[in-house]
């Protein structure tokens, strides 16, 4: 039992370390509702993507490239919102649903392409998804020639600035992700399947389970939540651009490795990925709110990866021990 | 003849080739001395820290720490250029550059063998927390204004040819320094007992162990002469550019790794060879080289490299594929 739950348990210290840190050091600015609101605002972009990498990881792949599809998803979006339609109509419920449905599209297609390199043509996930990273991108930067599409219309916008009974709409959208996933992945066959294929790939195809079939849905999951990331990332910038969020990407592996993810797969819960992004996101508000370089944060969540890691070899190894005295 | 034929090198060469000759037809300015040593100068970064990924790639790891490394290298022999100048010469600052990133190095590996973290976890928690660290303390500006001496070097030319306009080119320094690394590399890996040791690691870990190498050691090297490439990759970027910007280098990690795994580099470890990282190198090189000369809109560079990666990964995944099917038949029949 105590294996089982050592890395939420040291997640959930961690995440109370970080709010009486933080709110010690703000005072009552933390803790007020305006700075939770606001974070609220800016966890969904990393989360959602977040979930994008970690159902990939947990195959013991990876997706290097869901910021690429993200971002031709997301310019896809802007380019039906600005310039397919005179800028009255643009506005309407239809335009908006015929915009979400082109992303979605978009990104499945980005996500099925990755899911034939990886599933059928057996490339391995790292270099299948660098490849398309890089294609993909490419073809972002064509589209837009690197310009900025800006400009989206105003009910577009409500998608990632407005808030409904006071919780902002990216939360919500992240929190129907995050639930959609978990039940994915511990309530249908297909989850079980997901992880099996992560621990053991020869045990699942002879237990019956159609190994490629698996895999290929699981990239095309990975390339739907990036699509659906991209509605929210494009809203709140209020444009779409071939390179935004590429910082994101390595902050997806890690924010998902610190909420336990295996990075050899097999292993790893919705619920303790949002816990590290919670975490995540209060150190940086924090930071923030006193005034610190974003830099910073970017250290100081590396070396709260590395010390959670740490924490948790120590522990498994200090269970192990004891299991063998 | 089969023994070529089963090489990953000689695939990628003959892609070297067909692209060559594509483009010089279309462009004949490619195949000329001047455009090869241009080549040779303005990608020996690439190339250096080409090296220095080969050999963690062989060993089983990744490093994506390695441009966050030159970062703090590059920054760092920046501010002592600016200030103390004169009194440093060119080994001195490949010296500096190069302790330093051993020392980062070093930190990688002590995490990565003492907390059994996986290296892709670690070093991208290094790169995070040496970029941020440096992009703090340096507060992001650029630095400029080096030396003359500094200056001179960058375009010193081992020999000076001239073209018909009188405008002069040659072998740079830069490119012979380089190419002493990849023949270091070249003997490491394939003349002394360390080199054959990192490939016996990357094969399979467990049993290296019980045959008696030591893994720290190698775990410590490996990373180590990564950092080690980084610095002095981070001396070459500041010859090069004679400017050095905290964020110019970071970002760029998949494209060396995406070079190194052209060159048949595995990422499970085990296999690559110095040949072909520097062919996979050129090819990348002439890749964008020739889309230039053959006037391709340079928004395509992306979509073509991107596709040649796609298309190369895709055929050592098949040609792995036949070889399992044939050893099977013969371990049958």
């Amino acid at each position: 039992m105590l294996r089982r739950f050592s890395h939420l348990s040291v997640l959930l210290v961690f995440m109370v370390i970080v709010i009486a840190l933080m709110g010690l050091l703000n005072g009552k600015n933390f803790l007020s509702i305006g700075n939770f609101q606001s974070m609220a605002y800016q966890m969904p972009e990393l989360g959602i993507l977040t979930l994008a990498m970690m159902i990939t990881m947990l195959t013991s792949g990876i997706n290097l490239s869901i910021i690429a599809s993200a971002n031709l998803a997301g310019i896809m979006m802007a380019m039906v919102l600005t310039r397919a339609f005179p800028p009255e109509s643009a506005n309407s419920f239809g335009v908006i649903l015929l915009a979400m449905l082109v992303g979605l599209l978009t990104s499945a297609v980005i996500g099925a392409l990755n899911g034939v390199l990886i599933a059928y043509l057996d490339i391995s996930p790292i270099l299948a998804t660098l490849g398309t990273m890089i294609m993909i991108s490419g073809f972002a930067v064509v589209l837009t020639e690197g310009y900025v599409i800006s400009g989206l219309p105003e009910n577009w916008r409500i998608i990632g600035n407005n808030a409904v009974l006071g919780i902002p709409i990216p939360i919500i959208i992240f929190a129907a992700c995050a639930g959609f996933m978990a039940l994915l992945l511990n309530r249908t066959p297909f989850g079980k399947q997901v992880y099996l294929i992560g621990s053991n790939p020869t045990a699942c195809t002879f237990s019956g389970v159609n190994n490629r079939a698996v895999l290929f849905y699981t990239y095309m999951i990975s390339g739907i939540f990036s699509g659906i990331a991209s509605m929210v990332m494009i809203s709140r910038f209020n444009s779409a651009k071939a390179d935004y969020g590429e910082s994101y990407l390595l902050l997806t592996i890690l924010s998902a490795v610190l909420g336990g993810v295996d990075a050899a797969g097999g292993f790893g819960k919705v619920s303790g990925v949002v816990v590290s992004l919670i975490i995540l996101q209060m150190i940086s508000s924090g930071l923030n709110l006193l005034g610190i370089s974003n830099f910073f944060t970017l250290a100081l969540w590396g070396i709260v990866l590395i010390l959670v890691m740490v924490i948790k070899y120590l522990i498994d190894s200090y269970v192990q021990k004891r299991q063998l005295a | 003849m089969k023994n070529i034929l089963s090489r990953h090198e000689t695939y990628v060469f003959i892609a070297v080739l067909i692209f060559s000759i594509i483009i010089t037809m279309i462009n004949p300015s490619f195949f000329t001395l001047e455009n090869l040593f241009d080549l040779l100068r303005s990608y020996s970064l690439m190339g250096t820290f080409a090296i220095g990924m080969l050999f963690v790639l062989i060993s089983g790891g990744i490093d994506i720490s390695f441009t966050a490394i030159a970062t703090v290298t590059g920054y760092t022999i920046a501010v002592l250029l600016l200030h103390n100048g004169e009194q440093l010469n060119i080994v001195l600052v490949f010296l500096i550059a190069g302790i330093i990133g051993v020392a980062l190095g070093m930190i990688n590996a002590v995490i990565i063998h003492f907390f059994k973290i996986p290296s892709i976890i670690t070093t991208i928690a290094t790169l995070n927390i040496y970029y941020g660290l440096l992009t703090v303390a340096s507060q992001g500006k650029w630095l400029y204004g080096f030396p003359t001496w500094f200056a001179d070097f960058a375009t010193a030319r081992i020999f000076t040819l001239y073209t018909a306009d009188q405008v002069p080119y040659g072998l740079s320094v830069i490119t012979v320094i380089w190419f002493a690394l990849i023949v270091i590399g070249w003997f490491i890996l394939r003349y002394t007992v360390l080199g054959r040791s990192i490939y016996a690691m990357g094969g399979n870990v467990a049993s290296a162990q019980r045959a008696g190498f030591n893994i720290f050691g190698l775990t410590v090297f490996v990373y180590s002469f990564m950092g080690l490439m980084a610095g002095f990759g981070s001396v070459i970027q500041a010859l090069l550019v004679q400017t050095v910007a905290p964020n110019s280098l970071v970002g760029k990690e998949l494209d060396v790794i995406a070079a190194v795994v052209l060159g048949g580099a595995s990422l499970t470890g085990g296999t690559g060879s110095m040949l072909g990282t520097l062919l996979g190198v050129a090819l990348i090189a002439i890749m964008g080289n020739g889309l230039t000369l053959m006037h391709v809109p340079a928004v395509w560079y992306k979509v073509v490299i991107g596709f040649v990666i796609l298309v190369s990964v895709a055929f050592s995944a098949y040609r792995s594929k036949i070889s399992v099917q044939k050893r099977v038949i013969v371990e049958t029949s």
